[in-house]
């Protein structure tokens, strides 16, 4: 199956190649990093974590949305999501591999990155994480894999196929769990010392990842002839509106303890994001920005009228990613490092090389994406013909 | 017997063979001398009973292992004794012990690690470790 | 046929496999002879220290650096030069700052003024080590909080769950920052790895108290103390037993291993 990656339209080839002239870019920066260190990022002994684990842990939230399409395909039926499930595994895939390679660029001592393994440590939720990110790539790819095999053959799943969805289902839901469990269980960071923050991640998941899916499903109906089908694209804006409403919902949660109960120390962080302390304000424009961003993602959503059309659901998927990515993929890592915990202020704004390299490690997401869709795509239409 | 693709595959064996070669044709009739690490070194001149911790062929064989193991049990178990061969106590550590004796890094570990092709960098214990000042 | 040759091509790279692995096993697999017992370290329970602040602030010579300076030249600790990528084994903060959100505003005016002493508190309680996903760090019976810089991979995790702000990073290549004479009897650290005070575990294995302590005690202050927490006739204990002390944060459950005494000997 994978010749089928090699041939295409030069549409194709022209976006593997913007994608490839990315990465590369992306490592050559990362080469100065490695060379230099991480002297040349943002991150300071402050603010010790920045855009690389923002990514990180936004991305994990992408790859276990895969289960909203998994779950309600393989175990109730839903027809309409046939059409995307190897979409949304393949997407997994390709999240995955972008947060497990945004670890590898935040480390200091990357050659060293096997000693996670080689001295496994169960009382790391790290360690944890990283097992619980592999096993989930491997398994979408797995998954994603054989449906297409069988789908190109015109052949049932095989049989030992399906205990691996149902691991898959809890898996995901793992993943987003054991992500968030990195920060929800520090004493130093009252702002992730949090028990709701794993719901938290998974609210915002589910609509992140549903926003990126719709997008790319129009994509594929605009430029190829494979039709994802408007049912799917429907229930997905079903599911995204939800997730949002209830991710923006725990969030409002976070606001009431803080400042009701007016502990300073679990007030400062926001304070920071919205209305800046001590006269400290980075991160305050783009704070209100989501807000924006994420109002405006409700109202085009819970209008019937602006979700059921698509340019109008196109825009609120966009305001829901962009709102998510500023609130998960920025703000929360870094305004859990502000104030210090000496009660401090020293703020962060990532680089251009840092930058250059989160674009480089994105661009490889993509690049991976593009070749299993190029797949999916191919073998589909083959199969309708 | 029919090969299909026969030219592909004979012209990318072609290949194949003449990349796995490489390094004999290459290095064809040159003659690397082999390293003689230098022992003279004020320190061991003295040493009535010139011996290391462990006999010669076990040191050049397993210095790495051992320099790992000391590395274990000091920093990991907090052992800091260890008794030689000859029966001597000797403090494990690389940088106040073992570059006591070998305070030539670049006449005795260099010499060899430069003859098997790791560059100065690899092993990388001097980015850490300080070594030993070389007045010549 | 094809299955036949596809099941021999299978044997026979599992037999090479096998047979090009037990040279590598081999080299991994014989040992040398165990080491002995350190008989020259002092034997201990868990190690701690108490700092009397007033008798640091009276009795040290006005703006007395000498604990900071001891510890940083002989561990070889960078002058970075910056705040951003700063290392830092003991330094000194404002009260406020070592003990955030325990200010009143009505204290004495010198409380909130003076330094404090601040270094790594090596924790009963880690949060450190407890995250720490290769065991880099790590606790030591002794109770020093330990790391194992062959070992760190720089994930920084660390210095998130640190409640202290006592980890510092190694952004770039620390030696050329060294500003003093090198102490050749102790190692630099390296680009990428996380760094802390080790209590001088190198000291305390060959009898010897802390450098920041001997310094304190060069100026005629001893204002530091060192010993044996979980010895009740210990020094430590024994003057722990006579003051009222706080330890930093003690809400986290960390357990911290430093100690300080507000009030001064002599004054309570």
């Amino acid at each position: 199956m994978l010749e089928r990656a090699l041939s295409g339209s030069s549409r194709y080839y022209k976006l593997l190649g913007v994608l490839l002239t990315l990465m590369a870019v992306g490592l050559a920066a990362y080469l100065i990093q490695n060379e230099r260190g991480l002297t040349v990022t943002g991150m300071s002994r402050d603010v010790s974590w920045g855009i690389y684990i923002a990514q990180f842990t936004f991305l994990v939230g992408v790859a276990a949305s895969a289960v909203v399409v998994v779950l309600p395909f393989y175990v109730h039926d839903v027809a309409a999501f046939g059409r995307i499930t190897i979409l949304a595994e393949f997407l997994a895939v390709s999240a995955v591999a972008m947060s497990l390679l945004f670890v590898m660029v935040d480390l200091g001592k990357p050659s060293r990155i096997l000693n996670i393994i080689f001295y496994p440590s169960p009382g790391s939720i790290l360690f944890w994480d990283v097992v619980a990110l592999s096993g989930y790539m491997l398994l979408n790819l797995f998954i994603g894999w054989n449906a297409l095999e069988a789908e190109r053959k015109g052949t049932c799943l095989p049989r030992w196929v399906k205990p691996l969805i149902y691991v898959s289902i809890p898996w995901a839901i793992s993943i987003h769990t054991v992500t968030a469990f990195i920060y929800a269980g520090l004493p130093a960071r009252q702002y992730w010392l949090s028990s709701i923050m794993a719901v938290r991640f998974l609210a915002s998941a589910f609509c992140s990842g549903p926003a990126l899916l719709i997008a790319l499903c129009c994509l594929i109906r605009k430029y190829s002839r494979f039709d994802p089908g408007k049912d799917a694209i429907g229930k997905l804006a079903t599911i995204m509106t939800y997730a949002m409403l209830f991710n923006l919902f725990l969030l409002g949660l976070e606001f009431f303890t803080a400042f009701y109960s007016g502990v300073p120390s679990h007030s400062e962080s926001l304070k920071y994001l919205f209305i800046g302390l001590n006269g400290h304000q980075n991160l305050v424009r783009v704070s209100w920005l989501f807000v924006v961003l994420a109002a405006a993602a409700v109202v085009l959503l819970l209008n019937p009228g602006t979700r059921q059309s698509e340019k109008m659901l196109l825009g609120a998927a966009g305001c829901v990613f962009a709102s998510t990515w500023i609130e998960k993929g920025l703000s929360l890592v870094v305004a859990g490092f502000i104030p210090n915990p000496l009660g401090q202020i020293y703020e962060y704004s990532p680089t251009l090389p840092e930058l250059i390299i989160a674009m480089g490690v994105w661009a490889v997401g993509f690049f991976i994406l593009a070749i299993f869709y190029k797949i999916t795509i191919s073998v589909k239409s083959e199969a309708a013909r | 017997m029919k090969i299909y693709d026969g030219r592909y595959v004979i012209s990318g064996l072609i290949v194949f063979i003449a990349l796995a070669t490489f390094p004999v044709w290459f290095n064809r009739g040159k003659v690397s001398p082999s390293p003689e690490p230098k022992l003279d070194t004020p320190a061991i001149l003295e040493m009535v009973q010139k011996k290391c911790v462990l006999a010669k062929d076990e040191m050049r064989i397993g210095h790495m292992r051992l320099l790992d193991q000391w590395r274990t049990e000091v920093v990991r178990n907090g052992r800091r004794i260890y008794t030689g061969m000859d029966g001597k106590i000797h403090e494990m550590s690389f940088q106040n012990e073992c570059l006591k004796c070998h305070s030539n890094k670049t006449t005795f570990c260099d010499t060899c690690h430069r003859y098997v092709g790791l560059s100065s960098s690899t092993p990388y214990c001097w980015t850490c470790h300080i070594a030993p000042r070389e007045n010549d | 046929m094809e299955a036949n040759r596809r099941k021999f091509l299978r044997i026979g790279g599992t037999c090479a496999l096998g047979l090009g692995t037990s040279k590598v096993w081999g080299v991994f697999a014989e040992d040398f002879e165990k080491p002995a017992e350190n008989s020259k370290a002092l034997g201990v329970g868990r190690w701690g220290m108490a700092i009397d602040m007033k008798k640091c602030w009276e009795k040290g010579k006005s703006g007395c650096r000498e604990c900071i300076l001891a510890c940083h030249t002989s561990h070889n600790v960078p002058d970075i030069g910056n705040r951003k990528e700063e290392i830092k084994w003991i330094w000194t903060e404002k009260y406020e700052n070592a003990f955030p959100g325990r200010l009143s505003g009505l204290e004495p005016p010198d409380l909130r003024e003076k330094p404090f002493l601040v270094l790594c508190n090596h924790c009963e309680n880690a949060p450190c080590a407890r995250v720490c996903p290769t065991r880099a760090t790590f606790k030591r019976p002794d109770g020093i909080t330990m790391i194992d810089y062959h070992r760190c991979i720089g994930c920084r995790y660390c210095m998130a769950a640190c409640p202290y702000g006592a980890r510092s990073f190694n952004f770039k290549e620390p030696r050329e920052h060294i500003k003093s004479e090198l102490n050749h009897a102790f190692p630099t650290r390296e680009s990428g790895v996380v760094e802390n005070c080790n209590f001088c575990e190198e000291r305390l294995s060959a009898g010897k108290a802390p450098l920041c302590v001997e310094a304190c005690k060069e100026q005629n202050c001893e204002a530091i103390i060192f010993g044996d927490l979980e010895d009740p006739e210990s020094e430590i204990r024994k003057l722990l037993a006579a003051h009222f002390s706080i330890t930093r944060k003690p809400e986290l459950g960390t357990k911290p291993g430093v100690y300080y005494i507000i009030q001064g000997r002599g004054h309570a």
